[in-house]
Parts: structure tokens; C-alpha cells; sequence
């Protein structure tokens, strides 16, 4: 590891094929993502991983690092960018937090407020999405879904069942379930699957869990997602 | 028991007069009073305005989500609608009796909020009226007023308040809107630490509340002619009582009583409460009008609440609270006190009841070990009650068998006192108001009304002490002819 780029004026090493992202994360350095997942291959597409580099915005986790690259992420504006990103993925679903049994646990709530995310300043587009809580152990609640396609990885390429897809294009685009009826309970989807362990949101839940673990123990209750960022800057 | 000034014959030549907030109450509500020329009351409502809407979006939710979900309801009781929503989904998990640990950790926490809502409602939002006089000088009818005058007493408000929200946070999770009940019991114990540090308070907290009831009782005792008379109506009462008729908050059975105190229906399951209550719905007002269905709709309406508990039960467990309702009993001489200010002194001596029982809770070892969570047998439909600060409070749920809520019906504790609210404002507008010109003091007695019954209009928490009055009398023709205003 005898190479290095500079990441926000830090010295940041890295192998031969690694990421920004990875190189970033192998030092102990955050960078806010959603659609990432260290054991898939990168999907570009939340886009919360942004960076700047040698002046050029690019997603850092299928940016590959190269030697003397100079990269910028945590910046005021670069994290205004992500912020303005965070806030229409609320308002494209129906995240409503005060409810949700993924509060603590989800990883959308903790990038806004790692983000400094006060609202969601855009105008709620309030879509009408039904659960599917038709399969004996596992509720999808697609009003939660940020299109991260995590699942729809998990299960093509670990499970290698196919249950999930993304349907439709640009702002039509949705989660969908492989099966005729469109319902979980008529696939071979299983809670052991790999794709029930990664929605990194309140869509694919076990269910009668909710709220068994109590406010205090939740995952980013006791580690929140790298330092605040300061949203003072610049005001 | 009559609806003589709910509707006036021909409004349509009357003034009308608004209260519009009524401020130092929980939530958004108005009065209206239609006045003729003479300043002669026609017709009297307490209205609640806002629209809600819970029990319709509970609807295909999961039933896990639900308790997390209703609570949001309210600011101030949200710890009742926690508790009723976990009730109604034992029966649903078929946890037909949680482990004793659970119980006692939610009657904890549920003590904890009556010894904080009580506190609120007594100290930061009425005392004003009660030390000061209804109609005294505006500018000091507040908490702040409170605080220069009666320094103490507005400090231990505020410390008592503070103790109750301390409990609620070590077993819910947070002061407000905490996740601690969960379908078949809760998700986490009390430490050591956490019941050392309430143990570190609870004595004063049982002082301070003992003394708070002597206050009231003073108040009360010293000017007769007014607390025993203001806004009074005869009406039935209902409540939950426990085990062999104590005063009990979290659980019991129901019992309603007639204007005499003689009993309507005792020792009922509340899973068969559609039988014994039904609701009526008004054109004019959002809230319904519960009433007995054994009596029917004009004479079977009834008052919950302090006042109808601490007369319903036949003992209290704890001695001081014990000794306050004796004392309380004697002085309303063996028959049923229906005074709404009343409730005030009622409020108080269940806030010391409250504090006694946190006492004895956090000397029980099976706060800190045990079973947290049971089940059993899925059912597909449950109720859960419990005695909210206000009152009864029902939450009824159907689940199918995906685990979806397909039917929710709450009946809050102020939907239950509805009736009885109007009845008491109906009372003082014709003793107060009826042939007098009107006054910001005089409106403000048909506020004192309301505010006995610590209604929580909405279910809802505004800004305290920030609400702002405005009074209009306007002319048949439409024009403005009076204004008072405060903000």
C-alpha cells in the first residue's frame, strides 16, 4: 500500500483497484452513502457519496483511486449537495421517523443527521404505496424505499432467487416483487435470505420485531455515522 | 340532566360571542355563546375544531407499529395512549396476563405520567385562577405571575413535573413519545443507577404532593359558596376500579355509578365495552357524545376523571392518598360531590396516590430482572383501558391475519366528559354571564369550567402560556361591536 491520493488534505493510502470510497473507509475516513454496501459490487446510484475530484463531481464509490489525486468531500458545499439529495429521498417516500420501528437502526436517518438535515424543505410528494404483508415472516413496506437496489443485488447474486427488480423509469421508478400476483408470500423469499439482512431502510422488516429493542440500543444510538458535519459554516 | 342552551330556538337574531382558542387547556377548542339584546344566553357550545383522523390511518399499519404510532396523539398523556394501544395488543399477542415484571414497569411508567400531567395541570395551567381569582388582573393570571408571588409553590410545579417525566424516561426511553411497551409486555428493565437516582427524590416528591392537596383543599374549603357551586351539574360517573375496588390507573374493571352514587354496572370487562357504551354524533362539533346504553342517549351521559374516581373506588391503597379521600369524602357528606372545581382536589390527592405508588414500585426487585415479553395464542381483536390523567381512555383494534390493523376505535378520556364539559360552561354562562355586559374576567370563568376537567382538546400539546385570545361580539348584521383581545 505504497500509494496514496489526498482526501480533504489528508495522505490516504490504497491497493490497486480500490474505490475513493474504500481507500476512504480502510483509514477511518467517512463519506456519507446509501446504495453502497462493502460486499456488492457499486451501484452509483444515491449519489450521497459524491466527491469532488481535481474539481469534477464524481461518486466515489466506483471511482477508482489514483496516485496524486487531490479529492474533496467534506466541504461545505459538496455537503449542502448531499443534504439537498438526502432531502428529496425523504420526500419522494413516506418516512415518517416518529413511527418507524427502523428509528435508530436506519440509515437514511442517521446520514440526516450526520448531515445536519433540519427538514425536508421540498414539498412532500405523499406517494400511495400499500404494504405487502403477505408473506408469514417478512413485511415490506415500500413506502420507505430509496431505490438503493440492495435487495435486488442481495438476491440475484448471493440468494440467487431474483425476488426483487426496479420497475419503470426516472421518477417512476420502483421496487417491485418477481411473482405474477406482485405479492412476497408467492415467491421463494426466506428471512434467512441475504436480501432481508441489508435494506439499509424500514422496507424489508421481520416481522412482530418492532420495537424490541429499546431507544438507547439502537445501532447508530450507540455509533452514529461519522463526525456531525457543521452546518454552521458559511451561515 | 337536560341539553336546555345547546341549541338556541332562532339563532339567527342573536349575537354570537367566541372563545377562540380557549387558552390554558391541552390542544384547540372554542366557545361559542349566542346573546340577545338584553346580554341573555340562548345557547352555549364547547366545540373541539380540529380533525384528527388516527383511527382512520392506523388502518393498515402493522399492529407491532400501532402503540409507537397512536401515542402521538398527545404531548402531555402520550404514555396513556402507549399503554391502552399495548393493552389492546396483549389480547391480540394472547398475552392474556404479561409477567409481573412487565406490569410493574408499565405501572410505573403510567404513574409517572399521572404524577407529571396532574402536576402540569394544577400548577402551570390553573393555579393562576386559583390564587389569584378568575377575574384578576390578566397580566399576572399566568405561570410567570405564579412564580413572582408563590415562588415555592411554582418550583415544586416544575420539580414535580420534571420527577414524573424522570420515570417516564428510564422506562420508556424518553420523556416524550418513549417505545418501552411493546405487544406482550416491554423491551427494557430499570437499572440500579436509574432506580437509585428516582429513590433520591421520591420523598420529597410524596411531600410536596401531600402538601400540594392541603393547598387545594384550603382553596376550596375556605370559599364554599364558590367551589361547591361554580359550573355544577348532576351526572352519572364512570371508571376503572382494581382488585377489590382500589383506586387503580392501569387496570381494573368498570364501574358507573347515577347522580346518588348508586351503582349502574360494576365489575364489567372492558373487552365488552360496545355493550355498555355507545356514542352519538352531533352536527356541530367533532368530538362524539358517549353515553350508557342502558340509559340512552339524554340521561346516560357521565363525567370521568379524577373526580369520578377517587369517588367510585372504595378505598386507596397507599395511607396518605388513603386519608386525603377520606377527609375528601366526609366533606362532601357521603354523597357524591359533583362540583367541577372539585376536580382539583381530586387531582391532587391522585397525584399523591401516584407518588406513593412510585415509591413502592421502586422498592421491588422485580423492576430490575424477570420476564420482559409473553405470548400465546394470536386473536384478531382486543381492547385495551386505562385510567388516562383525564379519564377513561378505550383503544379497540381488529388485526387480520397478515398482522394489518383493519378497525381502530379510540374513545379519549375527553370524548368521555364532552357532555358533561358543556353542561358545566351552560351553568356559569347563566349564573355569570346572562344579562351582564362581558368582560375578558367573565369569559374567563367559562374557561375555569373547561378547565377543571383537564381537557386535552385535541389530544395535542400547544406552547404554554402563548395562546392568544381574541373575543369578538358580533352583530346579527354581521358587524364587529366589541373586541377583546390578548396574545
Amino acid at each position: 500500500m505504497n500509494q496514496h491520493f489526498m482526501l480533504d488534505g489528508r495522505s490516504i493510502p490504497f491497493e490497486e483497484g480500490q474505490t475513493i470510497l474504500q481507500a476512504a473507509e480502510h483509514a477511518g475516513v467517512f463519506i456519507p452513502h446509501l446504495c453502497y454496501h462493502p460486499e456488492f459490487k457499486p451501484h452509483g446510484s444515491c449519489k450521497l457519496c459524491t466527491v469532488k475530484v481535481n474539481g469534477r463531481h464524481t461518486a466515489s464509490c466506483t471511482m477508482r483511486a489514483v496516485a496524486g489525486m487531490s479529492v474533496e468531500s467534506d466541504t461545505e458545499e459538496i455537503n449542502a449537495e448531499r443534504r439537498a439529495l438526502t432531502q428529496m429521498l425523504f420526500v419522494e417516500g413516506n418516512h415518517f421517523c416518529p413511527s418507524c420501528e427502523k428509528s435508530g437502526n436506519c440509515q437514511l436517518q442517521a446520514t440526516a443527521y450526520h448531515l445536519g438535515m433540519m427538514s425536508p424543505h421540498f414539498d412532500h410528494f405523499f406517494p400511495n404505496r400499500p404494504v405487502d404483508a403477505s408473506h408469514p415472516d417478512v413485511l415490506l413496506d415500500f413506502n420507505r424505499c430509496i431505490l438503493c437496489s440492495l435487495c435486488v443485488r442481495a438476491s440475484r447474486d448471493v440468494d440467487g432467487k431474483n425476488v426483487f427488480a426496479l420497475s419503470g423509469r426516472g421518477i417512476g421508478t420502483h421496487l417491485i416483487v418477481n411473482a405474477k400476483s406482485g405479492r412476497l408470500a408467492d415467491t421463494d423469499f426466506a428471512l434467512s435470505d441475504k436480501a432481508a439482512q441489508v435494506c439499509p431502510v424500514g422496507v424489508i422488516l421481520k416481522k412482530r420485531q418492532g420495537f424490541a429493542v429499546p431507544i438507547g440500543e439502537r445501532r447508530y444510538d450507540k455509533a452514529p455515522l461519522g463526525e456531525p458535519v457543521d452546518t454552521t459554516e458559511g451561515r | 340532566m337536560t341539553y336546555q342552551l345547546e341549541t338556541a330556538a332562532h339563532p339567527e337574531k342573536l349575537r354570537r360571542v367566541a372563545i377562540d382558542p380557549v387558552s390554558r387547556v391541552e390542544g384547540h377548542g372554542k366557545v361559542t355563546i349566542l346573546l340577545d339584546d338584553q346580554n341573555k344566553v340562548h345557547q352555549v357550545r364547547l366545540h373541539i375544531v380540529e380533525f384528527r383522523g388516527f383511527e382512520k390511518f392506523i388502518q393498515g399499519r402493522p399492529y407491532w407499529e400501532v402503540p409507537v404510532m397512536v401515542q402521538r396523539l398527545c404531548g402531555i398523556c402520550p404514555v396513556s395512549h402507549h399503554l391502552a394501544a399495548s393493552k389492546a395488543l396483549d389480547v391480540i399477542v394472547g398475552a392474556q396476563r404479561i409477567s409481573p415484571t412487565a406490569e410493574k414497569l408499565r405501572r410505573l411508567m403510567h404513574y409517572g405520567q399521572m404524577l407529571q400531567s396532574h402536576a402540569l395541570h394544577f400548577f402551570h395551567l390553573c393555579s393562576p385562577d386559583l390564587l389569584f381569582g378568575f377575574d384578576s388582573d390578566i397580566t399576572r393570571r399566568n405561570i410567570v405571575g405564579v412564580a413572582a408571588a408563590h415562588p415555592e409553590t411554582a418550583r415544586r410545579g416544575v420539580l414535580l413535573r420534571k420527577f414524573g417525566q424522570e420515570v417516564i424516561r428510564v422506562t420508556a426511553g424518553k420523556r416524550v413519545h418513549g417505545t418501552g411497551s411493546v405487544p406482550g409486555g416491554v423491551n427494557k428493565l430499570l437499572t440500579v443507577a436509574e432506580r437509585d437516582e428516582l429513590l433520591k427524590e421520591i420523598y420529597h416528591v410524596i411531600q410536596w404532593s401531600r402538601e400540594a392537596v392541603h393547598l387545594i383543599q384550603k382553596v376550596h374549603t375556605q370559599d364554599p359558596g364558590l367551589y361547591n357551586s361554580f359550573g355544577i351539574f348532576r351526572s352519572n360517573f364512570m371508571s376503572l376500579v382494581g382488585h377489590n375496588g382500589d383506586l387503580d390507573f392501569y387496570h381494573g374493571t368498570l364501574r358507573a355509578r347515577d347522580d346518588n352514587g348508586a351503582k349502574i354496572f360494576d365489575g364489567v370487562d372492558y373487552q365488552q365495552y360496545d355493550k355498555y357504551i355507545e356514542e352519538e354524533v352531533r352536527p356541530w362539533s367533532y368530538m362524539k357524545f358517549p353515553y350508557f346504553r342502558a340509559i340512552g342517549k339524554e340521561h346516560g351521559w357521565y363525567k370521568v376523571g379524577p373526580l369520578a374516581r377517587v369517588q367510585n373506588c372504595d378505598q386507596i391503597s397507599t395511607p396518605f392518598a388513603e386519608h386525603e379521600r377520606k377527609e375528601f369524602v366526609d366533606y362532601a357528606g357521603g354523597t357524591p360531590m359533583h362540583a367541577p372545581l372539585a376536580y382539583h382536589w381530586t387531582r391532587m390527592i391522585e397525584m399523591l396516590h401516584a407518588a406513593e405508588t412510585i415509591k413502592d414500585l421502586l422498592h421491588d426487585d422485580d423492576l430490575l430482572a424477570g420476564e420482559m415479553v409473553v405470548q400465546g395464542e394470536r386473536r384478531m381483536d382486543g381492547v385495551g383501558v386505562i385510567e388516562a390523567p383525564r379519564g377513561t381512555l378505550f383503544h379497540h383494534y381488529r388485526v387480520d391475519e397478515n398482522d394489518l390493523v383493519t378497525m381502530a376505535n379510540l374513545i379519549v378520556s375527553t370524548t368521555n366528559n364532552n357532555q358533561a364539559m358543556n353542561e358545566a360552561i351552560r351553568h356559569v354562562a347563566r349564573r355569570y354571564l346572562h344579562g351582564r355586559e362581558i368582560t375578558e374576567g367573565l369569559l374567563n370563568h367559562i374557561e375555569v369550567a373547561i378547565r377543571a376537567f383537564d381537557p386535552c382538546l385535541s389530544c395535542a400539546t400547544h406552547a404554554l402560556g402563548k395562546m392568544p385570545l381574541a373575543v369578538e361580539l358580533v352583530d346579527p348584521d354581521g358587524s364587529v361591536v366589541h373586541q377583546l383581545s390578548r396574545s
